[in-house]
């Protein structure tokens, strides 16, 4: 069988820096990995390697069987992956709503003859986009601040804004970049609880890159580690907690902070 | 949204039908003032137009004269050169000329992003001033003369209303969110399936058109065009009406527009001082409302 998204050897160097090296990586469909690493370790590199932001120099990464070498980021985005970020960039400018919105079009854009006419194919689709986004916004408990500034929402509420815009592009595979950031115990939970949820609703699979070993020990199917670009552990949350390598590069150093 | 702009359309029509109106009853006011009026009309078209590119899509662009007179200059020769019947052809076709060089501007220089896309199209502006200092065709340095005055008030007026309300549609559409997201933050756009490069090259290629435009009408309404005209303190003159009236806000951009038009003609009796005091009433804005005029949040 076939994974979803499949990374092989995949390696980038910048310069004389090799970020990421060698690193293989198979989600399956609906599965719930964990990508995890000290700070520096290649985590978000990784990531923007499997959205197309940047180019691997080696290696090869298929998404639903399709290599996405040379693919933009729209392309995979509109293909079926969909992502949040480290630092929350949501679309300052826009509503709630608004945020959700933009990530629905992708592949439904308007005509401009359309756009200019207001008619009803115009009416309709803006109609039918409106309704589906708020649909999504009611079933994160976000629909009442539809209208408010998406960066006036409380910091969690910003977080979970995020993951409503990424699952607005309905993906198939969804990556979660450090979402546990910044956040207390209490809304740690939560997010745990949000992720399973999201998972189970969407039937998407998650990659999940964390620094927070409770958050991905506690819903991890499968765990990656990185340390210094490379793979240095994988499997499931009890072996990779056993695992002397992991031990060692996070709490065998004066840097760790797990 | 749709309760504003459900009646967009009903809107333009009463906008240009007032505009003839208007027009109609122009046999009356003094020329002076009506002059001023048509400038102000062209301006609004510039500015709105502008305000596309370097507002909502929030690409800074200061080429907007460049493209305003490749507008004019077309305009201006169809209509020497085939009679003024032509007048309406003629401005459109300066239009989509002006969209073309957009296309060729932009795609190339979209690529780069802030003060160093700033200085391309700077650089792109001067360019298309000096091919027609040196074309021959377009009356090199001196540039065209005895242009029929073809721009009336309703032709300047009624096309800014189509500007405005061209603008508005696409704002107030999937084209719109597209535009602000790439304005917001083009890497997350990019992963919401957004592509960012065809936002900022539709975006460039619409004001460019409408600047085109805008140059027909301002040489059909000058009678006289030259390369001057169109230099890149011209380009600065639009993006201060732009960033006076809130970047993005196409009202106080319209609203900017119009007090920018009328301020030096009301300081013309302090003659020599004029600009001093143009100047300093800029920067007296901009200290106290750096936000620009109109910071009505915005409602969707």
């Amino acid at each position: 069988m076939s994974a979803l998204l499949e990374c092989e050897k995949v390696t980038i160097k910048f310069g004389g820096l090799t970020a990421v090296s060698d690193l293989d990586l198979r989600i399956g469909e609906q599965e719930l990995v964990g990508l995890i690493g000290p700070n520096g370790a290649g985590k978000t590199t990784a990531f923007n390697l499997i959205t197309g932001v940047y180019q691997p120099t080696g290696g090869s990464i298929h998404f639903g069987g399709r290599p996405t070498a040379n693919v933009k980021p729209h392309t995979l985005s509109l293909r079926g992956i969909s992502r949040t970020f480290q630092n929350i960039r949501l679309f300052a400018q826009m509503s709630v709503l608004d945020n959700v919105r933009t990530a629905m079009q992708g592949n439904r854009a308007q005509r401009i003859r359309d756009a200019l006419f207001r008619g009803r194919v115009f009416r309709e689709v803006e109609a039918r986009v409106e309704h589906e986004a708020m649909e999504l916004l009611k079933i994160f408990g976000l629909d009442n601040f539809a209208d408010a500034n998406g960066k006036s929402l409380p910091y969690g509420d910003q977080r979970r804004l995020e993951i409503v815009r990424a699952l607005a592009t309905q993906p198939k595979l969804l990556l979660l970049d450090e979402p546990a950031a910044g956040m207390n115990p209490t809304e740690k939970e939560e997010l745990m609880d949000l992720i399973r949820f999201v998972q189970d609703k969407f039937k998407i699979a998650v990659l999940l890159v964390e620094h927070d070993m409770k958050v991905v020990m506690g819903i991890c199917q499968h765990i990656h580690v990185l340390d210094y670009g490379k793979k240095i552990a994988e499997g499931a949350p009890a072996e990779v907690r056993a695992n002397p390598k992991v031990i060692a590069a996070y709490l065998g150093k004066d840097d760790g902070d797990a | 949204m749709s309760g504003l702009f459900k009646d967009a359309r009903f809107f333009l029509l009463l906008a240009i039908a007032a505009a003839i109106g208007v027009s109609l009853a122009a046999g009356s006011f003094n020329r002076y003032y009506l002059g001023i009026a048509i400038d102000v009309g062209i301006n609004i078209i510039l500015a709105v137009s502008l305000n596309l590119i370097n507002g909502h899509t929030g690409q800074f662009s200061l080429g907007h004269a460049g493209f305003m007179a490749v507008g004019g200059y077309v305009a201006a020769k169809m209509t020497l050169l085939y009679g003024a019947a032509l007048f309406l052809p003629a401005l459109f076709v300066g239009g989509v000329v002006a969209a073309l060089v957009g296309l060729a501007v932009g795609v190339p220089s979209l690529r780069l992003r802030g003060d160093y896309l700033a200085i391309v199209t700077l650089g792109f502006g001067e360019i298309i001033r000096v091919v027609f200092q040196t074309s021959e065709f377009f009356g090199a340095a001196t540039g065209l003369t005895g242009i029929s005055k073809l721009t009336s008030f309703a032709w300047a007026w009624g096309l800014a209303a189509v500007t405005v309300y061209v603008v508005a549609c696409l704002v107030n559409s999937t084209y719109g969110r597209g535009f602000i997201a790439v304005h917001d933050d083009e890497i997350a756009a990019s992963a919401m399936g957004i592509n960012p490069v065809r936002y900022k090259v539709t975006a460039f290629v619409i004001g460019a058109f409408f600047a085109g435009i805008a140059g027909g009408l301002y040489a059909h309404h000058k009678a006289v065009i030259s390369p001057s005209g169109f230099d890149f303190i011209k380009s600065i003159e639009i993006v201060v009406m732009v960033i006076m009236g809130g970047m993005g806000r196409t009202a106080g951009v319209i609203l900017a527009a119009i007090i920018l038009t009328i301020l030096p003609e009301l300081l013309r009796g302090v003659a020599e001082y004029r600009m001093i005091i143009y100047s300093l009433l800029i920067i007296g804005l901009m200290l106290t409302r750096p936000q620009g005029l109109f910071t009505i949040s915005r409602k969707k």
